[in-house]
Formats: structure tokens, sequence, C-alpha cells
């Protein structure tokens, strides 16, 4: 299932280091919709520390983003179409929607959308 | 032998509502002046392969002033304790005044985003002044991509990294690394607030709906360029623009975003060059 390819994160995320440099920062946990499976992210000074799969009962997260199967895997795809070739992209056109706590997504939106765009080309 | 540019950079002192401005500009060239105007929170750096480009500045005397605030251009004395902002009749009055005070006889204007969209104010209002005119990611108006303006100017926000991040997603995934990221450096170097300040303009005072439709493109040509890849000023945006001005020419341009001379020089270079070689010889 598509969906798994967040089970990597963890380790392409922790192997780059520029990326975790970038993140250095951000301790937070996430949430990322992928149609109706969600998932869990957790960010320790840049390193994922954990990935979950749901469904959750009552549980924390700063901030979410949420799109359908389909458009994560167009957003995914070595060479995305226009309109899902950004996250912002994706939510100006109602692709995806971003919610919760937007400071620590904004502040560090650049490790955020990297990390969310690891997948494209190995999804 | 010391590899330089032929690009050559001075001050001039311009004065904008009453107060002296101290402007940076860079030039190449000689022949028909090309007067080029950069994005939002960015500077005239975003035209250096332009300025470099021979086969261009053969027949163009191309030049790329840094707008007050921005790159090497200095804020007007007691900026500190004023908010900027860009408004259209502010910056129509800086590119005549720049036209003016260098005395460039009938130049073309070419802008990008900002700049596009201020073309299509100068077309309406001043097109003798001009032998043509050039938007770049230009539309009458652009929906937004996100509601507060306000992220990119705050103190637990970092303005440059913000900016970069929420830029960085206007490049065409083609765009190489080299050029894709010499862009986002000026949106990461601007000073505090200026971005900000420009999209008022962009998003706000320069919603130019209700009335493009008098533009008279017989009086003074207008080309429209845009990248298919730039959800900020999309392709449709350009084209429901261009159809309500009487002989507009538009062009999508493959595999570029919002940033077409600074995101991929080589890609911008094929669409920009006929449209060039058509104002030269037309005229």
């Amino acid at each position: 299932m598509m969906a798994r390819v967040l089970e990597h994160l963890p380790e392409w995320v922790n192997g780059d280091a520029a990326l975790v440099r970038r993140g250095r920062y951000l301790s937070a946990t996430f949430l990322v919709e992928v149609g109706a499976t969600a998932w869990l992210v957790t960010v320790h000074e840049g390193r994922v520390t954990r990935v979950e799969r749901g469904p959750f009962l009552m549980r924390d997260w700063a901030f979410a983003v949420r799109a359908s199967a389909e458009a994560w895997r167009r957003y995914w795809e070595p060479m995305p179409a226009p309109g899902f070739h950004d996250l912002l992209a994706m939510t100006k056109f109602g692709h995806a929607r971003i919610d919760g706590d937007l400071r620590p997504f904004m502040a560090h939106l650049r490790y955020v959308k990297d990390l969310l765009t690891l997948p494209r080309g190995r999804a | 032998m010391a590899e330089l540019e032929p690009i050559i950079g001075r001050y001039v002192r311009l004065d904008l509502a009453g107060r002296t401005h101290r402007v940076y500009f860079e030039e190449a060239g000689q022949g028909i002046p090309l007067v080029c105007l950069h994005t939002a929170g960015a500077d005239g750096r975003q035209w250096r392969h332009l300025l470099n480009d021979a086969e261009i500045t053969r027949h163009y005397r191309v030049l790329a002033f840094d707008m007050p605030w921005h790159g090497k251009s200095l804020p007007p004395a007691g900026f500190e304790n004023e908010e900027y902002r860009l408004t259209t009749q502010g910056y129509v009055d800086l590119v005549l005044t720049f036209i003016r005070t260098l005395g460039l006889e009938r130049p073309v204007v070419m802008g990008c985003s900002i700049g596009g969209k201020i073309v299509l104010e100068l077309a309406r209002l001043h097109a003798p002044v001009f032998r043509a005119l050039v938007g770049l990611e230009s539309a009458d108006y652009q929906a937004p991509w996100y509601d507060d303006t306000g992220w990119l100017h705050r103190n637990d926000v970092h303005g440059g990294e913000v900016a970069g991040a929420m830029m960085s997603g206007l490049i065409a995934p083609q765009s190489p690394s080299e050029t894709r990221w010499d862009t986002l450096w000026m949106y990461m170097m601007s000073g505090p607030g200026v971005f900000k300040g420009d999209l008022f303009f962009y998003r706000a005072d320069g919603d130019f709906r209700d009335r493009v439709s008098q533009i008279d493109t017989t009086r003074c040509p207008l080309y429209l360029l845009t990248g298919e890849y730039d959800f900020s000023c999309t392709p449709e945006d350009t084209e429901r623009t261009a159809a309500k001005i009487k002989g507009a020419r538009v062009t999508v341009m493959r595999e570029i975003g919002h940033f077409p001379m600074s995101e991929n020089p080589a890609q911008f270079r094929r669409y920009i060059l006929p449209v060039l070689e058509e104002i030269r010889t037309k005229d």
C-alpha cells in the first residue's frame, strides 16, 4: 500500500544530514492523512523518532496535512504535474488541507515540505 | 585574466513622492533600452542571466534596478518608523521616474510578478512612453494561496526562512538546483516586512479586473508570458486577463514556474528571444 512509504521516513530523514540540520529546532508530532489512513510522525530536533499508523484515539498533534491517496500519489510522482508539485499548490487547488497550530508548520515550512517530498520517485 | 562580467552597477538618486531615494541599478549592452522589474521581496539580481546574454545585449541596453527597500537600494531616511507598503501609484511613479531620470527613450519594460502586474497599468496609462511591454507571470488578479501575509513578518517566525520555503513551491521541478537556490537566496535575505509590503500591491491594491480592458495594444504592443508551474499567477489567470485585452499576446512557458529569468534562464531564453527579436524588428 502506497501510504506505507511513510514508514520509511525515519530511515530517509535521519540519513539525510542536511535535512536533519534544517529541522534541528523542530520537535513536534504532526498528523499526515493519506485518504482514510492516518499517520502520526514524531520529530525530535530534526530526527524522525517515530511513525505510527492510526486509527488513533484522543492523540495530540501540532498540525495536520491531509490529502487523498490519489493526490499523494500524484504529488509523489518523479516529475509531478503542475498543481501537484508543491504542498501549498495542492492546498490552493483543493487537493490537500493543512490545519492545526500553523506556527511550527510555517516556522519549519521548508523542513516539513522536504520531509513530505521524500517519497517522491520512491513511492 | 580576471573573469569580468559585462554588467556595470551604478547608484542614482530618484525623487519619489517628495523624498530622495538612493537606487542601485545594473546595466549591460547597447541599443534599445530594456528596463527589467524584479519580483516582490527580491532584487535585480534575478535578471543577471539576461544582462550577461550577448545575444540580447547586442541589440538592447538592459537595465535592472533594485526597488527602494530591496537589494542594494536603501529605504528612504526615516524608514525605521514606517511600515513599507507598495502601491500601484507609487510603483508607476518609480518606473517612470527611473526612465525619465536616466533619459531612456521609448524603452521596453519587462517585469515579473509584481513587475508583470505593473506593466498592465503602464500599458493602460502611459502607452506612448514605451516601445513594447512584457509581463511575466502577470494577471489583472490572482486568487491568494494563503490568507494571512502576516506569516512573512512576525518575530517568532524567521521571515527569510519562511519566504524562501514558500517561494520554493513556485519554482518548476525541472529547474536546475543552482538557479533554484539562487532565486530562493534573494527571498531569504530580503529586509523584514518588505516582501509583505510588496504583496499589498500584488494581492490588494493591484486588482485591475475593472480596468485592463482599457488597454490599447495598437498604441503599445503587450506580451504576456506565464510558466505552467506558477500556481500564484496561473496560466489561466494570464489567459483570462489577455482575453479582455484585444491584441495581447500570450505564451504559456513549459517547465517554468513564477521566476522564469531566474529559476531556469536557459528555458526562459527559448521563449523570450523571439519576443525581443519581434519587438526589435517590428518597430
